[in-house]
Order: structure tokens, then sequence, then C-alpha cells
């Protein structure tokens, strides 16, 4: 059988505000990177073909699932997870205690893509409608909880965040 | 892991491709959200990857000199919807492209991926076909300029020529001036889910708004490749604008198009919402045109 020749390449980013840089082989995912070399291990191995949002990260600001994106891609990008969250004390944020507070967590897996899909329309700051965040909340599956209470959690943080009541019914 | 042979990095379009020409059997990857997923499955195990994603020259849309709007092959869902230029002037391409998948997905798919994977479903085709947006390709021998309907060969099979890497999508001034269009994806979810059809009108009226000056339309999944119906255009050129016109414009879609039976929907379904869906777009394009029915 011909030996297969592994291809490695050096990759320097930024991760949760550190800048980082590490040889990875070519065919690695960015989700491989992320959970084999840094032990950022939110992000979670879900369906792996982008359909459960499992193991969604923010680049440059934006959503993607690391599970469908080459880890050599993230040369130069700026890439935070949910870990990148946590107080200097290890305290968890707004969102995080919200949504346990709001019980949107029952078995956890797909809890840090929800997450950091929260963490990017919570931080452009704009008031959104319910419709508007089923949307932006559609890109993630989870089997236990029946979504309302996510979503609730994010509704919450959203009103906290923009100092504004949060409207009943 | 993926299992991949190689992966060639393209570090500008010249170098993609030299890069193209080297590896002739290499699959081209834009976002990978059809390439990566494929090759998870197993369909294209072991291939030999050419990477474009980084070539931020070909990101982004911009309007030339002439008034084309040009689209870069790698500019994602997600920013063709939020673009000015795109907003202002083919609305209803953003509002297409906002319905493809997810959130993440919005971000990591390009609409040269979506026309170069040759499949009727995608949510921009219908939108560009109904539009006549031009296909630019970059190869050996430099730009090629090709209309959409051509660059469509079969299901699954567009024209790119040895060499060759997708590099805009071109909409002329003629094309999107006074035209105002709306976008029907019929599916069976809101999110996550591929289009049983999509039907985009458009339609430019008269300066008193009385007369459809000219009305387009195009079907994804209403063939093996996204296609036009002549027959309901040619049948409301000219004509004055009225609830009846919109009738005969819809019912006179039978006459092109032509979808099949799938375990999504069945063919009789499918010509059923192709005249209500072509109804209910050209309605509306003509309500956003200013027109009154």
């Amino acid at each position: 059988m011909e030996k297969h020749q592994i291809q490695y390449q050096t990759v320097h980013f930024n991760l949760n505000g550190k800048d980082v840089e590490k040889t990875v082989d070519v065919r690695a995912s960015l989700t491989d990177m992320l959970r084999n070399d840094y032990h950022t291990l939110s992000v979670k191995k879900g369906c792996e073909v982008g359909e459960c949002g499992a193991c969604n990260v923010l680049i440059d600001g934006e959503t993607f699932n690391s599970c469908i994106y080459l880890a050599v891609w993230a040369e130069g990008k700026r890439i935070r997870t949910l870990e990148g969250l946590m107080g200097p004390e290890g305290e968890l944020s707004d969102i995080q205690q919200a949504f346990i507070d709001e019980a949107a967590i029952q078995c956890g897996f797909c809890t840090p893509g929800f997450i950091m899909s929260a963490v990017e329309l919570l931080e452009s700051g704009r008031e959104y409608t319910d419709e508007e965040l089923r949307k932006l909340l559609s890109g993630h599956l989870c089997r236990c909880t029946g979504y309302e209470n996510i979503l609730r959690a994010v509704k919450k943080t959203m009103y906290r965040r923009l100092g504004k009541e949060m409207p009943t019914a | 892991m993926y299992d991949m042979k190689a992966l060639y990095q393209a570090k500008s379009v010249e170098d993609a491709v030299v890069l193209r020409l080297a590896h002739p059997e290499a699959q081209i990857i834009a976002g990978g959200s059809d390439v990566l997923v494929q090759m998870r499955e197993g369909r294209r195990a072991g291939a030999e990857l050419i990477s474009i994603q980084t070539l931020d020259e070909i990101r982004g849309v911009s309007m030339e000199d002439d008034g084309t709007l040009r689209i870069g092959s790698l500019t994602s869902f997600s920013h063709i919807t939020r673009d000015p230029l795109i907003q202002k002037y083919i609305r209803v391409l953003g509002e297409a492209v906002d319905q493809v998948g997810g959130p993440q997905i919005r971000n990591i798919g390009t609409i040269g991926g979506n026309t170069c994977n040759g499949v009727t479903s995608a949510d921009s085709a219908s939108t560009l076909h109904a539009w006549d947006a031009i296909v630019e390709l970059t190869g050996p021998q430099g730009v090629r300029r090709q209309p959409i309907a051509e660059f469509y060969i079969k299901a699954g099979q567009v024209d790119i020529r040895e060499g060759e890497i997708q590099t805009a999508i071109l909409i002329p001034r003629e094309s999107y001036e006074n035209c105002f269009g709306h976008y029907i994806k019929y599916a069976m979810r809101n999110a996550m889910d591929i289009a049983t059809l999509g039907t985009s009108v458009n339609v430019r009226l008269s300066a008193d708004k009385k007369t459809v000056e000219r009305a387009r339309v195009a079907f994804g999944v209403a063939g093996p490749v996204p296609l036009r119906a002549a027959h309901a255009e040619a049948l409301a050129a000219g004509q004055p604008v009225s609830l009846d016109l919109a009738d005969r414009f819809a019912r006179a879609v039978k006459e092109d198009i032509n979808p099949r039976d799938s375990w999504r929907a069945a063919k009789d379904f499918r010509l059923h919402i192709a005249v209500e869906s072509a109804r209910r777009a050209f309605i509306e394009s003509v309500k956003l045109a200013g027109g009154a029915l």
C-alpha cells in the first residue's frame, strides 16, 4: 500500500484572547485542533457534518461550526470558545448563569454551542424579537429541553444587558 | 481528521489556477459546507483538495464603473444579506440566501459554492437565474463570462473548465435597475432544510406603475437544474397590472417546468406549489415595485 505522506502546517491565531501557534496535520478540523491540542473541551463533537451546532465557536465575531472548518484556516483569526467566557476567579458569565437559572440545561451537550451563538447576538447590543431570536438560535439541536427554556435564558440576559425590563407575556 | 489525500492552499487567484492545472483531479473547496460534509460521508474520501477559502480578493460585494454589481464568489450568505448594495439593488437575493441552512451555515457557505455544486435546490440559484446573473470564471486564458443559465449543464454539473475557478457573480445594471423581486422557499421546516421548491419572481413596472414592463420567474427543484419559465414571462410582458394577470402568469409556468417525484414531494404537489408560489411572488413583487392590484 502506498505510504501516506502526512502534511503539516503551522497555524498562528488568537484563542480566547491569547496569541498561540501550533503545527497541525492539515487533515484536522478546527474541532480536532481545539479539543486535542488546546483541551478546550466545551467544543463538542456531535454530528460532525455541520448540522447540530455542538461544535460552534466564534471566529472573528461570527458563529461557525468548527467541525466543518479546517484547522489550517484559523491562521490569523480570533477564535473564542466557551472557556473564554470564564471570569478571573473562575466565575460564570451572566449568560451561563441564566442557562442554569432557567433550567436551559439538561444533559449539557448542546449548551456551549448555544451559548456561543447567544454571545454573538448579545454582544451586538440589539434588541431582538422572539421570532428573530428563534431564527438566530436555529442552528442548534437540543434533544432535552424543548428549546423554550433556552430561548427564555437568552431573552432574559438580552434584556438585562440592555438595562430594560423584560416584557411579560 | 478528514480523510484527505492532500491539501493545496491557494495564495491568490493566479495561484489557484496554477494549482488547478497541476492537480486536475483535486476538488476545489471554498467554505467547506458541501465538500467537507461529503468527505465525512465517504463520497469524497481520499480526495485532494485545493482550498481557495482564504482568498479575500474574491470576497465581498462591490459596484463596477458601468453599474454592474459584483459579488465575489467567496462572499458568505450572511454577508450578502447584510450588504448595503445588495439591500439596495437586489434585496431578494439577500432574503433568499438568508433561508439557507442555519446561522452558522450562512456564515461559512459561499455564493460561489452554492452555484458551483450545480444543485437545483440551491436557495441562491433561482434568484440568480431570474436576474440574469453572469458567472465570471478565471482560468489560464484569463477571464471568461457566461450567463448563469448556460453555466448549469445538468444536475450536479456546471461549466468549469480546465484550470478555472469561479471568481464572481455579476448582475448587470440593466438586469436590476427598477426591478423588485420576491423569493418563496417551500420547505418542511424553517431552518436546516432543503427547498421542496424555490420560486423567484421579479418585475419592472412602467413609470405610472400600471403596466408590467418585464416579469421574470425562475424555479429551483422544478427540473434537474434551476430554470426560467419563458411562457409566463412572455405572457406578462406589456400587460396591465391586475390580479387576473397574476393568475394567468402563474398558470403559464406549467408550460416550462418539469418537476419530478422524489421522496421530498410528488410531482403533482410540486406543480401545484409552483403555480401558487408564482402567483404569490408575482403579487408581492408588483407591490414592492409600487403597483396596486
